[in-house]
């Protein structure tokens, strides 16, 4: 039986082909899984893959790609400085929903007044909505040493009963004839976030997105705080020794990450979704950590990534119209994808060799 | 708000009703963990059981190959858990989070035919003189079957992990794992059988839910089950008897809030709603604050990739 051996360094030709290799893989697997529901896998897989790109409606489902990969990228960013230090906000969909309702909030506090100041408002109130939700696993984890994969996910179903309870209470629009949900932000100006150039899908969360990509790439590689943060992620030990705060780290890192899903959240409700309700969050949170570990947690390859997965939502999105498969069958081709890239990631640290030829070294 | 309809037998008797399926995922999380195997997954496993239980009940008429496909399902599912993490080398947590999200979907993939349709009905116990007795026959003696079962299962653990050579070895290997396999035990193979005895467990927590306690489908219907039977793993640092307490206590909880919910307190549905996960933070914290340093009780190999060299 062949055996793995540990790599003296890790492959650099694996860990950039694992993330093809998956995507290929999952191809596969889920077109078989679409045969065994009885619907054509090549069809499928086409209709997932190539229509949003290049079908006949493709100027549209392009743009929707932005849409949904703008705030895929930007959650996925703030995660991936965490997950590579070994800090694990999972509840990046309780910030979201928790920026979106500030941000929201504070938009709807000003309406209808007109001002350039507005939408500035907003989105640090979205950030802040961000990172006070993160800051309560973070600081748990300082004080207490609480779990924070635990506390933080139970938050999103704190946020998402908060969210229940603002759509029917004191945000609810008050000329919605007593329809759960708030004053629809994209038709109030100074609150909304269209798209910057008419028809891309690309707002000011895309603009986010690009800005947050260079920065988290700036960070990690030319700054004293991304060495920590990479540093703490290998070697525990090292960072501790040479003079790393682990607590400052799960601050810092808790904190960008919810500052960056609260800010998706306040674009993704002041733009595209345009009001607060009870199910305005679709699970960018969730998909978001998929997107960080396809992207190698790399701020460039988190950008493929969010693209890819964007692709995905949008061409699930047409498979459920056209194929009538369920809206959730698409998470299950993520799930699988996240499986099989996790599962090639194996030949990054190790390699193959046949086993019982190897002879001790004395 | 009429707080005297709140029956407190009722309440007490859909106390052990509604701890049931997170004591079932509970269990079977604390074994895969005393293993030194985090499995993250637990929200997957229980949601794909419930639904995979829930079509063979439906499909046969009968409970009870629902539970034993729900059971089959859940260690299915934890198989490419294990397949991925013992083999394959992968890190747990990224791993256990695939798992959920892998089990989110697919059983809402095979759930669609299912909504909205009445499972077949499951026996309850009935014990002439027990059951019939005021008080403490619907309280204690009247539940489902599956009930008795999970209280079982949490003696039988119990039982397996303290006194038997089989338990103690498991343990060994959740201790620590390099020791372990110089010792000779196959450390993969016993946590492969771990792990898909706590797939099992989630499974069969996730089809009680759709079987008995709801009983119907809905997407996404666990909404954190599996989440809050890892946090009472904690919360009963590995314990099997902490871990019956904990479920018992959140089953009260989340018992307590629904009967408030339509006793019409004034305090609005969705503070009641939230509620459970709140205790749930606050139990983590607690514990964590009172075990600060001593490492929590947990195994000491837990989480850890296991790579034997030689």
């Amino acid at each position: 039986m062949p055996i793995l051996e540990k790599r003296p360094v890790p492959s650099r030709f694996w860990a950039r082909g694992t993330p093809v290799l998956a995507v290929l893989m999952t191809m596969i697997a889920g077109g078989a899984l679409f045969a065994l529901l009885g619907k054509d896998p090549v069809e499928a897989i086409r209709t997932i893959f190539w229509d949003p790109l290049f079908s006949e409606f493709g100027f549209y489902y392009r743009s929707q790609i932005l849409v949904k990969a703008g705030p895929l990228i930007l959650i996925a960013i703030g995660l991936s400085l965490g997950f590579r230090a070994g800090i694990w906000n999972i509840g990046a969909e309780g910030q979201y929903i928790m920026g979106a309702i500030l941000g929201g909030a504070v938009g709807l506090a000003f309406y209808p007044a007109e001002g350039w100041h507005v939408f500035p408002l907003m989105i640090v109130a979205g950030a802040l909505g961000g990172v006070l939700w993160a800051m309560i696993p973070a600081l748990l984890r300082i004080r207490f040493g609480t779990n924070e994969i635990l506390v933080s996910l139970m938050l999103v179903y704190v946020a998402e009963n908060i969210l229940r309870s603002v759509s029917f209470g004191i945000l609810k629009n008050p000329q919605g004839f007593g329809f759960p949900g708030s004053r629809n932000l994209s038709e109030y100006p100074a609150a909304a976030n269209p798209d910057l150039i008419e028809g891309t899908g690309f707002h000011w969360g895309g603009v986010a997105a690009v800005l947050m990509v260079l920065l988290a790439w700036g960070l990690l590689s030319r700054h004293m705080l991304g060495y920590q943060i990479r540093l703490s992620g290998q070697a525990p030990r090292a960072a501790h020794f040479g003079g790393v705060n682990p607590d400052r780290l799960v601050l810092v890192c808790m904190g960008i990450s919810g500052a960056l899903a609260g800010l998706a959240g306040l674009f993704e409700v002041a733009g595209p979704a345009g009001q607060l309700s009870p199910d305005f969050n679709v699970g960018y949170g969730f998909t978001a950590i998929i997107v960080a570990f396809l992207g190698r947690l790399h701020p460039l390859g988190i950008v493929l990534a969010g693209l890819l997965l964007g692709l995905t939502e949008v061409g699930g999105a047409i498979a459920q119209q056209n194929l009538g498969l369920p809206a959730a069958s698409i998470k299950a081709f993520q799930g699988m994808l996240l499986f099989f890239l996790l599962a090639m990631d194996v030949f990054t640290d190790y390699r193959l060799r046949p086993g019982g030829s190897r002879k001790e070294a004395a | 708000m009429d707080l005297s309809a709140i029956d407190p037998v009722l309440l007490l008797a859909s106390l052990m009703i509604s701890a049931t399926p997170i004591l079932l995922a509970a269990i079977g999380e604390m074994v895969v963990e005393k293993a030194g195997v985090l499995n993250l997954g637990v929200e997957g496993m229980m949601i794909t059981g419930a639904i995979c239980g829930f079509a063979i009940a439906v499909e046969s008429g009968s409970p009870f190959p629902g539970l034993a496909a729900a059971a089959l399902a859940g260690a299915g599912l934890s198989l490419i858990f294990a397949f991925l993490t013992q083999v394959l080398l992968s890190n747990q947590v990224a791993t256990g989070l695939a798992l959920t999200l892998f089990g989110l979907g697919l059983s809402a993939l095979i759930g669609k035919p299912y909504a909205g349709v009445k499972p077949p009905p499951s026996p309850r116990l009935d014990i002439p003189f027990l059951s019939d007795m005021p008080v403490l026959g619907p309280i204690l003696f009247r539940h489902d079957l599956m009930v008795y079962g999970s209280l079982a299962l949490v003696v039988g653990v119990w039982a397996f992990l303290k006194y038997s050579r089989a338990g103690l070895i498991l343990r060994a290997v959740g201790e620590n794992h390099d020791a372990a396999h110089a010792l000779g035990y196959r450390v993969v193979r016993i946590r492969f059988l771990a792990i898909m005895f706590g797939g099992a467990c989630a499974g069969l927590g996730g089809a009680f839910l759709s079987l008995i306690r709801v009983p119907q489908w809905t997407e996404g219907m666990t909404a954190g089950a599996g989440w809050i039977a890892l946090a009472l793993v904690v919360f009963a640092s590995w314990r099997p008897w902490r871990v019956l307490l904990g479920a018992y206590l959140f089953g009260g909880i989340t018992v307590l809030q629904l009967n408030l919910q339509a006793a019409g307190l004034a305090i609005p549905v969705e503070y009641l709603s939230m509620s459970p996960y709140i205790v749930t933070i606050l139990v983590l914290v607690y514990i964590s604050a009172r075990k600060r340093g001593s490492s929590l009780d947990a195994p000491a190999s837990l989480g850890r990739v296991f790579h034997a060299t030689h």
